[in-house]
Parts: structure tokens; sequence; C-alpha cells
């Protein structure tokens, strides 16, 4: 076992972690943070997306031990209270999902493509957000729920 | 995955001692290759160096080398103000593969080790000489769509399948290499194997040697082109692509590099096929003329054998539109 502190959402937390576990599974089954969801668990689908340190990476496909002392932001940590963040607003606005499974994944990996400041026109938004799949197509409500917060 | 142990190195010699001192131990940069290939069961390692805290993350442009530290992230690189100035081929390459995702945890380093994406070197259901040398190659019969046409062997017809290590062929990179003998450069040509009869060994970096960094000195920065074909029209592998970069003077080619991906066990470059190019006016039929040459020898078998007709078009096409970018008086 290794001692590993993970600042989650502005609280620091201590785990034991096995060297094998991925971040995924410590955040859902160590932290019961299960708003990260398990998709393919190979890095295909974006469902497991959070922030590490301010940008969005493939939580399935790093070690919980790799993280020791970094900042990490869930879909749990987003909102401020019962204020949502404006992607989450805009996500709802546009009925930018059906099932939501992809839902978590989709938002912090928008909120990361923000903060990056790379796209800029509809089809930057989907070069961009390719690396998140929804299987139920809600692809056109997602690139209008991006814009509505980016042109804000 | 396999239970291992793990270490955070904290410099690069710390790193390098300890992945010697256990067997079985391997380097870990990003992951996004490495712990895919461990849930899988195709990479078991008994200990994990985990290299993200040992510095090498600089990147700088002196005296005409740019430097890339092996622990810059792929999109570090990509975005870095100097390489999207003065080396966009290789910005565009980068940018052409994965997820923002991935390529925000996959290192520069850590491209270069790649292993391939042929399905049977993935399912240990399958016999695969790569995987397991000696077992034979299910590919070469096999649904074999996304493998080699260049370079093959009886052994293994694998293909490489990075993006940014085409533009890298393309851009003659020195690779930096440590170990526990000391430090040493590698040409990039050098660095990639062609399978034969060992396919189980990607490139010729040692057991105990780790990447440190890159060193570019060709930009290309006006006439360059990065063209990849794929399945769809986002984060997929290559069917094939091309890294061309061009230099012009009085109306001729000057300098020409090309370099292709998807179709061989490495980046593919064809050195006597590029001298042709150069003294030559840019024109749909010169470019013809060197895509053919480029695929001489090029052998398909069944399901990839649309590659050869699309490898030329694709070559045509990149060279054309990296012509385009200049102005040919």
């Amino acid at each position: 076992m290794s001692s590993v502190q993970i600042n989650i959402n502005g609280e620091v937390k201590d785990l034991e972690v096995e060297p094998w576990t991925t971040l995924l599974d410590a955040l859902r089954d160590k932290l019961a943070l299960t708003g990260t969801k398990k998709g393919c668990d190979h890095g295909q689908c974006g469902a497991c997306t959070v922030l590490a340190d301010g940008k969005r990476i493939n939580s399935c496909l790093t070690l919980a031990v790799m993280h020791d002392g970094a900042k990490l932001q869930t879909i749990e940590g987003l909102a401020d209270g019962d204020d949502l963040h404006p992607v989450q607003r805009a996500f709802i606005k546009h009925d930018a999902f059906q099932c939501g499974y992809c839902t978590p994944g989709q938002i912090c990996s928008a909120v990361g493509l923000i903060k990056e400041g790379k796209a800029k026109t509809d089809e930057e938004i989907r070069e961009l957000m390719s690396g998140n799949l929804c299987r139920c197509g809600a692809y056109p409500n997602i690139v209008a729920a991006l814009k509505e917060v980016m042109n804000k | 995955m396999n239970p291992f142990t793990y270490h955070r190195a904290t410099n690069p010699s710390d790193a390098i001692a300890d992945h010697n001192r256990v067997n079985g131990a391997k380097f870990i940069g990003g992951g996004t290759n490495l712990i895919d290939l461990m849930k899988e069961n195709v990479e078991h390692p008994s200990r994990l160096v985990d290299l993200n805290h040992v510095g090498l993350r600089e990147v700088s442009d002196r005296e005409g080398v740019l430097k890339i530290g092996a622990l810059v992230t792929n999109n570090e690189a990509a975005y870095h103000p100097l390489i999207e100035k003065d080396f966009p081929l290789l910005s565009e390459a980068i940018l052409a593969g994965a997820s923002p995702q991935l390529r925000n945890m996959a290192t520069c380093g850590g491209n270069l080790l790649q292993r391939t994406r042929c399905y049977y070197f993935y399912d240990t259901a399958t016999a695969c000489n790569k995987r397991e040398p000696g077992s034979g190659c299910d590919a070469l019969k096999g649904y074999n769509r996304i493998h080699a046409v260049l370079g093959a062997s009886d052994k293994c017809i694998a293909t490489h399948p990075s993006d940014m290590c085409v533009a890298l062929a393309a851009l003659d990179t020195t690779i930096l290499a440590e170990g526990t003998k000391g430090v040493r450069k590698i040409a990039f040509a050098d660095f990639h194997r062609l399978p034969g009869d060992t396919p189980e060994k990607d490139t010729n970096l040692a057991e105990d040697e780790m990447i440190t960094g890159l060193e570019l000195r060709a930009r290309f920065s006006r006439q360059f082109k990065y063209l990849k074909v794929r399945d769809r029209s986002s984060y997929a592998f290559a069917l094939v692509s091309a890294a061309v970069g061009l230099e012009s003077e009085n109306g001729v080619i000057k300098k020409a590099a090309v370099a292709m991906g998807g179709v061989a066990h490495k980046p593919w470059r064809d050195f006597e096929a590029e001298k042709t190019l150069h003294g030559e006016k840019p024109s749909e039929e010169v470019f013809k003329k060197f895509a053919t040459s480029f695929f001489k020898g090029a052998a398909g078998y069944g399901h990839n054998d649309f590659k050869i007709e699309l490898g030329q078009r694709t070559l045509v096409r990149a060279l054309s539109e990296a012509a385009a970018k200049g102005v040919w008086l």
C-alpha cells in the first residue's frame, strides 16, 4: 500500500492505495466520488475525464500514486454549493445529454477546453471535444452549450 | 493488472539506477499506452519508475537547435509558441493524434515508445511474435486492414501508430538517451527498427536507457503539410499519413523531406526518392513519379492492399498542398 495525499475539489484527502489502483478506481471506490464514470476503461470514451492541475485527463489511464500532491477537480467540485457551474447550466439549458452517462466527462472536458482557449469555431469545438463519446448523439446540443459559455 | 511496485524518481540518474536495480522494471511517463497494455495483460512490469518528477520539461530554441524535454506533454509541445511558429509541421502532426485528454498526459519521449495497435498484439488469445516471440503472426492471414505494406517481414506486419513520430522523422530529429553507461545521441532514422526476425524489439534504445529529450534543426516553417487519412474524421489512428517539408529556391525544390505513417513498422522515409525531387518544379506529374518510387517494393496482405494506392495519393496531395504554400517564381 502507498500513502497518497490529493487535493480533491478543494479538500485534502489522505488515502491508502495499491500502486496498480487507477485514479478512476480510487475516486469511485476509495472516495465515493462516483460522478466520474467508468466507460471503456481504456482511454477511448472520455467518460472518466477529470481536471488534474487544471488540465483535462483520462483518469482511467493513470495511477492514483502518480497524483500524490496533485490538485484534482471532478464533476462534484464544479458547482459552488447549489450554484451550478456555467457549463452545467448550459448543458441543462441546451438539453446536451440524454442518458447522462457521458455527461460528467463531457462537462469536465468542456471546462478544460474553455480554459485552453484554442477552440473558436464549431468545427474546432467538435475536434477538441473528440475525446468524449456520446452514444445518445447529443453532439449538436453539446456544441451549442459550449458556444454559449464561450461567448459570455 | 498484475501487482507491481512503484518508485517516484526525483531525477534522471535516480530513475536510471532504480530501473536498473529491478528485473522487469519499466519507466512510466504519461502511461496512456503502458497502463492500457497492462490492463490487457500484454505488458506486466514488476516495477514502475515514475518519470514525472525528474524534470526534463523544458522547450528551448538556441543556436538553431530546438530542444524538447522528454517529459514535455504532447499538448504542451503542440501549443508551445516556439514550436507553433517555427515547427508547424510538428504541431500539426501532434494535434492530429489522440484526444486532448490523452495529449495532456502523453509525453514527447513516450510518444516514440508507443507500441503497435495491431489487434493481434493486443489480443492475448492470438499468436503474435511481437508479444510472444516464436508464437507466430495471426495478422498475416487475418484481418490486416491496418497493417504494413512496406518493410514488413513474415514474422510481423505491424505498423507504428504515432503521428508525432512521422513529423519527427521528416524533421531529422536527434534523440537524446541516457543509461547506466552515460548519454548518447541517436538519429531518428536509426531509432525505430523494422520487424525482421525480432519484432519484439521496437527500437534500438538499450534496456537500461531512457529518452531524455529531442533535438530538431530542420524547420520547414513555410511549406509543410501533415495529412492524415483515417476511418473517421477525428480521434482515430491513421490508415496512412504523410509529413512533408519543402524548401524552394528560384522556382524549384531545393530540399524535400517526406515521411509516411501507417505503412510500416516505423515512420517510412525514402532518402533516394527524395533526392529525385531536388531541382524539380512542383507539379502533379513530378509528385506522382515520386509517390510511385516511394512505394516500389510495397506488398499488401489482402485487407490492406488499398493502402498502396491510398498512400500514393496521400503523398501527391500532401506534397501539392505543401508546395501551394510557397511562391514559385
